[in-house]
């Protein structure tokens, strides 16, 4: 009897007609499609895309030069040289960013005792000549300047959580 | 006005008899063929936002409005690529494959009958030459597998060449039984055995030839599911896979004119072609004369394009549906499922015409 009733299946195409259906249920489906360029999915605070070294409101910069991003960084892309500078503080000298070699962990930011080093939610950018890849320390600051209050807004929607 | 349109049918009728034949079937052929390709072109846009809204995409949106520029986009890439040929294919047979396939499947229009009056060919032989045409596309794909000299397109020829021996049969067969039926090997005249509105048509009686001719219709246009000879996931583009630019085009326009071709004479021998499903209701006939919507009852080319845009749609409602049919099962299914079915079908049918029951008891045996 299962026999006969399977041969009927196949030859009415039955479990054809199934599949069909649900397609074709899908068709009349709205498209979940985000159209990127002019749709934009919402973004938490805690993306990391770019770096930006920050500054003090008064203008001072974050960094003490302690290293210890630079130590915690598992893909070895930040390179920092230190000096002290004219009014006796610690300072880098050099902080350059090898984009290439970042894998965006945050791990940098984590480690950061001053909150100088951050990722911020820029992740449309590109290069157009070799050695672009490099972020050294004055295009990290003026990223930092630039996009102070978005940082900020950013740093202080996930401070309760940390 | 009237002397301008006096001084052009003056001329028409001062040209020759020949000039004048010649140009009438040209300007048909032309027509023909212009309008296959732009549907052709429009086909391929149309699969991809039913392929896409079947997979909860949106298809081609960004060329035009609605993305309705998308083939003209295509087609303009196409035409500026390189066409390479392979330095150890057979180069005369690696250019003449492509206009192997494409040919045929633009010659079978010529007897596709558009309305009542419309046929390039209104020849008596139409079936035969019909089947003729379509089986020819395959020295194309057989042709281009080999003189590529790449084991990915030998294997797609072969594996195409032996699905299309294996369906050529069933569709033959189930020709066969809308032979019978209809009396005549004109397309004109099955379409007309079918007048009458929808319970006429040949879909009812001859139920499981139809789907026996659609599914090898699929089979041998090479679509989803039965497109082993493309196979991409397994011989990367099968046959055509060392083709480029406008020689990929003529393989791309040829795959989409037969599947057109098919849906097209799908509709002709078991939906009545031109012909309207209200025509057998009486108080409906009054309105056959309206300008412009009196088609809608007394049938014409709109009819037939609407039942080719359906198979068109099921074309690509089945490939978004199933996944690609293993080798050996497309040969099961070919030889001992669908060769049977029509062998039986036409006995039961010739049974039925010769006992007088059913939709031949007109028929003579």
């Amino acid at each position: 009897m299962s026999q006969f009733i399977s041969y009927i299946k196949t030859f009415t195409l039955w479990e054809l007609l199934k599949g069909l259906s649900v397609t074709q249920r899908n068709f009349f489906r709205k498209s979940v499609t985000l159209e990127y360029p002019d749709e934009k999915t919402p973004q938490s605070p805690r993306f990391r895309g770019l770096h930006a070294l920050r500054r003090y409101p008064n203008g001072e910069e974050r960094c003490i030069a302690c290293k210890l991003c630079e130590a915690v960084c598992p893909a070895l892309a930040i390179t920092i040289e230190s000096n002290v500078s004219d009014d006796g503080t610690r300072r880098t000298s050099r902080y350059d960013i090898d984009l290439f070699k970042c894998i965006y962990c945050g791990f940098c930011e984590e480690a950061c005792p001053v909150d100088a080093i951050v990722e911020t939610r820029i992740h449309e950018y590109h290069m157009e000549a070799p050695g672009e890849n490099i972020m050294t320390k004055d295009k990290l600051l003026a990223i930092g300047d630039k996009y102070d209050t978005m940082i900020s807004a950013d740093k202080a929607a996930d401070a309760k959580y940390r | 006005m009237s002397f301008v349109v006096d001084f052009f049918v003056g001329m028409w009728d001062a040209l020759p008899p020949l000039v004048q034949y010649l140009t009438t079937v040209l300007s048909k052929v032309l027509l023909v063929t212009i309008v296959v390709i732009l549907v052709v072109a429009f086909s391929t846009y149309f699969e991809r936002k039913v392929i896409g809204s079947m997979q909860g995409r949106v298809g081609p949106n960004r060329v035009g409005p609605l993305g309705l520029g998308q083939p003209f986009a295509d087609v303009i890439k196409l035409l500026i690529k390189e066409v390479v040929v392979p330095s150890k294919s057979n180069r005369f047979l690696f250019v003449i494959a492509p206009l192997l396939t494409l040919v045929p499947a633009l010659a079978a229009w010529a007897v596709i009958p558009m309305n009542d009056w419309f046929v390039i060919a209104d020849i008596n032989a139409g079936l035969l030459y019909v089947l003729a045409l379509t089986s020819l596309g395959v020295y194309g794909v057989i042709l281009a597998g080999w003189a590529t000299n790449s084991k990915y397109a030998f294997l797609g020829a072969m594996r195409s060449a032996a699905q299309i021996v294996a369906y050529e049969i069933a569709m033959g067969f189930a020709l066969v039984g809308v032979l019978m039926a209809g009396g005549s090997l004109n397309l004109g005249d099955i379409v007309r055995a079918q007048a009458g509105g929808f319970t006429q048509w040949f879909l009812l009686p001859l139920f499981p030839l139809f789907l026996v001719y659609w599914i090898s219709g699929v089979a041998e246009t090479n679509r989803a599911p039965f497109d082993v000879a493309e196979g991409e996931s397994e011989i990367v583009a099968g046959f055509h896979v060392e083709y480029s630019g406008v020689a990929f085009a003529l393989f791309f326009l040829a795959e989409y004119a037969n599947m057109v071709l098919i849906s097209g004479l799908t509709a002709i021998f078991f939906l009545g072609g031109w012909a309207s499903p209200f025509e057998g209701i009486e108080f409906l006939q009054p309105f056959g004369d309206i300008a412009f919507v009196g088609w809608i009852v007394s049938g014409g080319f709109p009819w037939l394009f609407i039942k080719i845009a359906f198979f068109m749609y099921t074309f690509f409602w089945l490939r978004a549906t199933f996944p690609r049919y293993r080798y050996d099962q497309i040969m099961r299914l070919g030889w001992k499922v669908f060769i049977p079915i029509t062998i039986i079908w036409i006995a039961v049918e010739a049974v039925m015409a010769w006992m007088h029951v059913g939709p031949w008891s007109g028929l003579t045996i």
